[in-house]
């Protein structure tokens, strides 16, 4: 049965339905809903909800959550995910599972708190400190709001690495119909690493301080060992005519105006359709690459100055012509604007 | 008679003990452990009554007490 | 013949990187005796800092995990409310707790978070070869105070235990020292109550151990250990700073 529902409130009753157990969070426009949604549903639950002090903290009690061996998360927005690059740097290094939701809002610095996605970078590009990646997903509709905790909780826990949820302000504030189907709770992956007491087996210990010779090399051989398995395992994408000759490429709020400007196209007789990552990191270069021969020019479509534009500028690696239409600072693309854009091809 | 057991190995010489001994029957080796620290000795084994003050203070834990 | 004194099962055997006459590696052991003794071995979960203590996890015979620098109170929590039915300590240094986490050492505190945590203070970063520290006392010269500490430039010693008193939340806070074999035994009783607090579900409660540095101090030993007693203990006194519980240590 559909019902109507707010992006971010979707958000967190998936992340309830998926078995998260514990929620940390601290006020940020435009993420309040999801904050004071889980305030309320984590407690009827039963789970564990706390108002952190700072985004520091929050990150930090995730950290703890999940060396508990509980699927724990935080959200915030933009400068607040900012503050938590170094809790999410050392959850990579200890190799902890762990979800951050980001609803992104318009910057640099405290910037407004119109949707926005300009923290591409940041998320795809790990960062915080040392050589590492978090896997990103990228929810384009409430009711992917709504499924994509699953979805995350599962392949963090299975390639213990922080996975990080990529949405924005719009999307978060966005109310539509959506049906809450069943969500797959089942935990994933190895647990023999969780700190709940040495009763009858050996200490263990968690850590990313290795000091011994040539220790640090080999952990990282390591992570990056995981990192092409999740490259050639996990990217994934939404396709809309795969036969077209002008593929637009978007992700999230940007995809659903694409959505209106591929239609508005094709009823023009313009062959042009539309890829949609959902994965950004991993980002899905592998079908970008195959869909090179038959497509005479790539379109980006950002809401920010430019930035997945550079991935699919390496996948497709100059053999067909990429072009960018993208506004940032908060503002929003329209159908209008894009369909100029094909028109400029 | 109380047996006192000093890890040599694991001596840093820091005295900590020497200066709790309330016999004044601990001191330091002319002779230095494998990380390059003169570790300490009991003078005088019959002269030890337990009182484990020399293990309280040691940062090590580099004594051990029998009786 | 019986073993008096010796090793706890809650220390491993691996040798301490610690300087000689550093405190760490009796603070170390007081924790190790007090999880012995209280049986709580298998369902301890400590918290180790950065700071000197940053290799803690190599020491202790029970699971621990890392932090970054001043969150331990915060890991803490996240442990805690996920499994409230172990132990769980922070183990944290004064530039740890007092001046890069005490954001998270007040709240934690403040939300009376059902935790131990066991506080070195002596009064300068060690792992970083010797800087000033939130509670480095007037006068001390340290690596980035060469003259001294000056109130003027740098401010004044925190006293970490009496400022958490007003708050609510806390429920025992003492604050002990390691410069003689009395005050590590009366430290140990100050830890165990620490550890009997949360056992017994009363909250939040904080032992401050006083702790010479020697090296970076540029003292030796015996110095170092008049420096706690005459200067440390002036500023920093000795003592049960809160007590909620009403149990006697």
């Amino acid at each position: 049965m559909k019902q109507l529902m707010k992006g971010s409130a979707a958000l967190g009753e998936g992340a309830i339905q998926a078995g998260g157990g514990a929620y940390f969070g601290y006020p940020i426009t435009p993420q309040n809903e999801l904050t004071e949604y889980m305030s309320r549903r984590m407690l009827e639950e039963r789970r564990v909800f706390i108002q952190a002090e700072s985004e520091l903290a929050a990150i930090n009690m995730v950290f703890g959550a999940s060396v508990a061996g509980a699927r724990a998360m935080t959200s915030s927005s933009s400068p607040g995910v900012s503050l938590k690059q170094e809790g999410i740097s050392y959850m990579a290094g200890c190799e902890l599972p762990g979800l951050i939701v980001n609803v992104q809002r318009g910057g640099p610095g405290l910037g407004n708190i119109s949707g926005s996605q300009a923290d591409y970078f940041q998320a795809v590009r790990g960062g915080g400190h040392g050589d590492y990646q978090v896997i990103v997903l990228t929810p384009a509709s409430v009711q992917e709001m709504y499924e994509m905790p699953s979805m995350a909780f599962s392949l963090s826990e299975k390639y213990r690495t922080p996975a990080l949820i990529l949405t924005d302000g719009i999307l978060a504030q966005m109310q539509e119909p959506m049906e809450l189907v069943k969500i797959n709770a089942a935990r994933s992956g190895d647990q023999s690493w969780i700190l709940d007491g040495c009763k009858g087996r050996a200490p263990r210990k968690i850590r990313s301080l290795l000091m011994e010779e040539g220790a640090l090399e080999a952990h990282n051989r390591h992570l990056q060992k995981k990192y092409i398995e999740i490259k050639n395992k996990e990217q994934r994408y939404q396709l809309i005519n795969e036969q077209a000759e002008i593929m637009l490429v978007a992700y999230g709020v940007s995809a659903r105006v694409c959505y209106t400007a591929v239609q508005e196209a094709n009823r023009k007789g313009l062959k042009v359709g539309l890829l949609r990552p959902i994965t950004v990191w991993p980002f899905p270069e592998k079908i970008i690459q195959e869909l090179v021969p038959q497509v005479k020019a790539f379109l980006v479509i950002e809401l920010s100055a430019g930035q997945m534009v550079e991935d699919v500028n390496l996948a497709v690696n100059g053999k067909t012509p990429v072009y960018f239409y993208g506004r940032a600072g908060g503002a929003c693309v329209t159908p209008e604007e894009v369909i100029k854009e094909i028109g400029k091809i | 008679m109380p047996k006192i057991i000093i890890a040599q190995s694991k001596c840093k010489g820091c005295e900590l003990c020497i200066l709790a001994c309330s016999k004044k029957n601990i001191r330091l080796s002319q002779k230095m452990n494998k990380k390059g620290f003169h570790y300490v000795e009991i003078i005088d084994p019959d002269n030890c009554n337990a009182c484990g003050l020399c293990f309280q203070v040691c940062p090590e834990v580099a004594i051990e007490i029998w009786k | 013949m019986k073993k008096l004194f010796g090793k706890p099962e809650s220390l491993t055997t691996v040798n301490h990187k610690y300087c000689p006459g550093c405190g760490h590696g009796i603070v170390h052991r007081l924790i190790a005796e007090v999880i012995d003794e209280l049986g709580v071995r298998e369902k301890t979960i400590g918290i180790a800092p950065v700071g000197c203590a940053v290799f803690a996890y190599d020491y202790w015979n029970f699971d621990v995990t890392e932090a970054s620098h001043g969150r331990p109170p915060a890991v803490a929590t996240g442990i805690k409310r996920v499994l409230p039915d172990r132990v769980v300590f922070t183990y944290q240094g004064d530039g740890d707790l007092a001046a890069i986490g005490m954001a998270e050492t007040i709240h934690a505190a403040n939300r009376g978070e059902n935790i131990t945590v066991i506080f070195i203070n002596n009064a300068i970063y060690g792992m970083t070869t010797g800087q000033m520290a939130p509670t480095s006392l007037l006068g001390m010269k340290t690596t980035t105070t060469p003259f001294g500490r000056e109130a003027k430039i740098a401010g004044y010693p925190i006293k970490v235990s009496e400022l958490l008193v007003t708050l609510e939340g806390t429920t025992y806070l003492a604050r002990g020292a390691v410069d003689s074999a009395k005050h590590v035994l009366e430290a140990k009783k100050a830890i165990k109550k620490a550890f009997e607090i949360q056992l017994s579900g009363k909250g939040y409660s904080l032992v401050e151990i006083l702790s010479q540095c020697p090296p970076n101090w540029k003292m030796s030993v015996p110095e170092s250990l008049e420096y706690v007693r005459k200067e440390m203990m002036t500023q920093f006194p000795l003592g049960v700073i809160k007590d909620k519980t009403g149990m006697t240590v």
